[in-house]
């Protein structure tokens, strides 16, 4: 194979001068030849959606494809708390440097400098196209847009829509997406899943889709292919996404030569619904926002099995109150994670199996009144209740870490083009601007970042600096591609063996939740190691799958998923193993500092680790782009 | 628990349909819905039968995937709630339920519990925008909004496309999810520029796609998960006549 170079391509000159000058610096394409360019957009969420709309309306002709029956269904959709913007509309000292400053101590000093710092300059445009397009922003009475608290930041600049902002920001995208495919200048193409990447001569030149409806495997030739495919998390089995989230794009790329970056910085989320048996689905996050009035706690005493309600003031440990008294309630994700989880650990926890903290609301009902904390949250307690049966305003909520996000992605450039030349890779899926660890509500600002201001204009570069025809759909590596796609679907179908691919999924998440979960050590993930490999092995000659390939087949669809989770799940355990050193989520238990915080080892370990695939069962290489800090100054984070 | 399920079952968009009877075992009241079909459907796959087919993703009521008719009603008829947030807490052992799609001519059966809500997309595709383009908007706090007219655009902006209106409704309306969309951004200033062209190419979309009228019997409010006001109908009515009196686009 051909030894990659990564070259991040971050432009020279002083730090927040950099986009600007980019800008300017990158080759632009006419407007007459737009159309003539075809671009291929992976996923329908924020940063897909954003993207295909906003290159359509340049002028670029663009297909855009989703898993979901609709665009409008992409996972997105589900976020709750709101999006990070440095507007300073609440004059609390909030500026572009504070929340690049945030965001890049956050994720730990483990992000690249530079597209942080775009990401913080381009937040403001965001909250001003958002507005235009008509999403319904929480406001004051006064008309303007109203802001709330987030963790990891001591300034209000979390904007909202209720407990919806993620649906309205996604219906922002859809409806402007819905407006170009209705002019004609987008085909969207619903219900159907990537399955390989194309490349010809070195470039990205297509993709290999199924049609889920009818099974119907056909390719796309485009001069471009744009991902948006999102996060991994589902290769736990439980988390809070969608059920049918994947990494199979992703994944398939990574085999066709796009380097991925950090894979075991995986976010647990402090404030879900705790798991209440075997049959679980999925995990339901209660929003960060609730954090706010809620106060988490849990018994000083192990196994105290009395009701929340009988335990003594006394009695109890406001365990992250009394560990980091300036941010309180409001520390950042992973510490309030592992800070629940050691009190479990210590045998403290509550509910059943002992797995469980409270987030307690009585003291905010005392001093506010229950009808404003109604108000600010009655849909997550509504939602709380119908999945518990619990009445949260009357006895605490039970909550449980979860994983929720994944920091880590397909490897990509300033311009988000990954080591394949053509692969744009946006959104959650890439792996550039949080680091080891992500703050909250910024995960809608990178995905709309990255799709309405930083695509649009680095793409045309690639276009007029690479003048690479484009093939056609029946192209050799197409057909190539195509028969690679059937063949494996075929081989899905003939095993015909005992397990179902739930228990191959759930086994394989319990594993990886058990070795690369909130906490990890050099033995538990050499175990996992050892162990994924035997399991995929299993897979391969004992799950079973009814149906044919011709038609609507949901167990064939979850079956390709979880085979390609029991390949990354590998990476994911290997990245964590060679990562020696703790930082932001990744927290390797031999590497702490006397209170039980993340221990960094700037040393050895301030770099971005990009995994080049070698083939199956082979170790692949690890490359690793440096990370330089000029605007601020590495610190042990702090939160106390 | 105990149950027997009463399950539509269709190959395909083209072939016949027909209830097929199944037994739900080892139900625990602590599963959702969806979890009680993943648990039947394990069986299935363990006798070597097809697992019934039905659309979910986020599972917690927000995506809109869910769709399917429980005992009759859309979601289940649990107040405010999608088919994936029901629990089976709410059902008694040794019940029968019968589980079915959404019946519409606009949404056609791809197999089993699932159908094609693409209709909806074409919907807003006619209409339900504003039209701005990315980049030289103003900036945000240039354009006030009353927290009430926020509030009610909120309101309306909440659907979640999930299609429990048609199914609920006897003429297979899709009136209340087309007036959320030309409410929501009917109320709001940036959307009051093209309000008149919005509301007439929608409800045009609308009945081409084959979606029957709206008689206002208010079922559709009463099922919908997202509680969305039938009064956003009569918004949308008046609009529709000014609209026309002022002599369309």
């Amino acid at each position: 194979m051909t030894r990659m170079k990564l070259d991040s391509q971050i432009p020279s000159g002083p730090l927040a001068e950099k986009w600007d000058k980019h800008k300017f610096d990158l080759k632009l394409v006419n407007p007459a030849n737009k159309r003539k360019f075809e671009v291929l957009v992976v996923g329908t969420g924020l940063a897909g959606a954003s993207a295909a709309a906003t290159l359509a309306e340049l002028g670029y002709s663009v297909t855009c494809f989703c898993y979901q029956d609709s665009p409008r269904r992409a996972h997105s959709i589900a976020a709750q708390g709101g999006i990070n913007a440095a507007k300073n509309y609440k004059n609390d000292g909030d500026s572009v440097h504070r929340l690049f400053y945030d965001t890049i101590k956050g994720g730990d000093f483990r992000a690249r400098e530079a597209n942080v710092h775009r990401l913080a300059e381009v937040s403001v445009s965001i909250i001003d196209q958002c507005v235009a397009q008509g999403v319904p922003f929480a406001r004051e009475y006064g008309g303007l847009l109203d802001n709330r608290s987030f963790g990891g930041a001591q300034v209000s600049r979390t904007f909202y829509a209720r407990g919806q902002t993620g649906q309205q920001l996604l219906l922002g995208a859809y409806q402007a997406l819905s407006r170009q495919a209705g002019l004609g200048s987008v085909k969207i193409i619903p219900r159907t899943e990537m399955l390989e990447l194309v490349v010809v001569d070195g470039h990205a030149k297509g993709i290999v889709v199924r049609d889920m409806a009818t099974g119907a495997v056909s390719s796309y030739a485009g001069d471009a292919v744009v991902m948006a495919t999102g996060g991994y998390s589902n290769a736990f089995y439980l988390s809070t996404n969608a059920v049918g989230c994947n990494v199979t794009a992703a994944f398939r790329a990574y085999k066709k030569g796009a380097a991925f970056a950090n894979p075991c910085y995986t976010q647990i989320h402090p404030t879900c619904i705790p798991v209440s048996g075997d049959h679980q689905s999925k995990l339901t996050l209660m929003s960060e926002s609730l954090r706010n009035d809620g106060r988490v706690w849990v018994p000083k005493q192990k196994g105290d099995k009395r009701r929340a309600g009988d335990i003594a003031e006394s009695d109890r440990d406001y365990f992250l109150e009394r560990k980091y008294p300036s941010f309180g309630n409001l520390a950042p994700r992973d510490i309030s994670s592992r800070a629940a989880k050691e009190a479990c650990d210590e045998g403290r926890g509550v509910g059943p199996g002992g797995l469980g903290v409270f987030l307690d609301f009585s003291d905010s009902i005392k001093r506010l009144g229950e009808d404003k904390i109604r108000e600010r949250y009655a849909n997550l307690f509504e939602m709380y209740e119908r999945i518990t049966g619990e009445n949260a305003y009357q006895m605490p909520m039970r909550i449980f870490p979860a994983v929720h996000y994944t920091m880590g992605g397909l490897w990509v450039d300033y311009n988000l083009m990954s080591t394949v030349p053509g692969l744009f890779v946006l959104g959650e899926a890439n792996f550039s601007d949080h680091g080891a660890n992500r703050l909250g509500a910024s995960a809608l600002m990178q995905g709309l970042a990255d799709g309405y201001f930083v695509l649009p204009y680095t793409i045309g570069h690639y276009f007029a600096t690479n003048k690479v025809a484009r093939p056609t759909a029946s192209h050799a590596e197409f057909r190539a591609a195509e028969e690679a796609v059937r063949a494996r679907i075929q081989k899905l179908l003939t095993i015909k063996g005992k397990r179902t691919v739930r228990s191959f999924h759930r086994e394989l998440g319990r594993l990886v939740w058990d070795k690369c979960g909130m906490a990890r050590n050099e033995k538990g993930l050499k175990e996992a190691l050892r162990r994924i490999p035997a399991m995929r092995e299993e897979f391969w000659s004992n799950v079973t799958i009814t149906g044919s390939g011709e038609s609507l087949n949901q167990t064939l669809e979850h079956a390709g998923r979880v085979a390609d989770f029991l390949e990354f799940c590998e990476l994911m355990c290997l990245d964590a193993l060679t990562r020696d050193e703790s930082c932001g989520g990744h927290f390797r238990t031999e590497h702490q500092t006397e209170e039980g915080e993340a221990r960094r080892d700037d040393e050895n370990f301030s770099f971005v680790s990009a995994w080049e695939y070698q083939g199956l069962d082979q170790q692949p290489v690890l490359h690793k782009e440096p990370l330089v800090y000029e605007g601020v100054h590495m610190s042990q984070r702090s939160y106390k | 628990m105990k149950l027997t399920l009463k399950v539509w079952r269709q190959q395909d968009p083209t072939s016949p349909g027909k209830f097929v009877t199944y037994e739900a075992r080892d139900i625990i009241p602590e599963m959702s819905f969806l979890e009680m079909l993943d648990e039947v459907n394990e069986g299935l796959l363990a006798r070597g039968e097809e697992p019934i087919a039905f659309d979910s993703d986020c599972r917690e009521g927000i995506c809109g995937t869910c769709s399917m008719v429980i005992n009759g009603l859309p979601h289940g008829g649990q107040k405010a709630t999608t088919a994936c947030q029901l629990h089976m807490r709410l059902f008694t052992d040794g019940e029968t339920i019968t589980i079915e799609p959404w019946r519409a001519r606009a949404f056609p059966v791809v197999r089993d519990l699932v159908v094609d809500r693409s209709a909806f997309d074409r919907i807003i595709q006619a209409g339900g925008f504003v039209s701005v383009f990315t980049g030289g908007t103003p900036d945000a706090n240039l354009i006030p909004i009353g927290k009430p007219d926020a509030d009610l655009a909120m309101d309306a902006a909440q659907c979640i496309g999930c299609g429990a209106c048609v199914a609920a409704c006897k003429n297979a309306s899709a009136m209340l999810f087309v007036a959320a969309k030309v409410s929501h951004l009917g109320i709001l200033p940036q959307g009051r520029v093209e309000k008149d062209r919005r509301v007439l190419r929608m409800v045009q979309a609308m009945d081409k796609e084959g979606f029957g009228s709206c008689t206002v019997t208010g079922s559709c409010e009463a099922v919908c998960p997202k509680e969305i006001s039938l009064r956003f109908i009569a918004r949308m009515n008046r609009d529709y006549s000014v609209s026309l009196l002022k002599g369309g686009e």
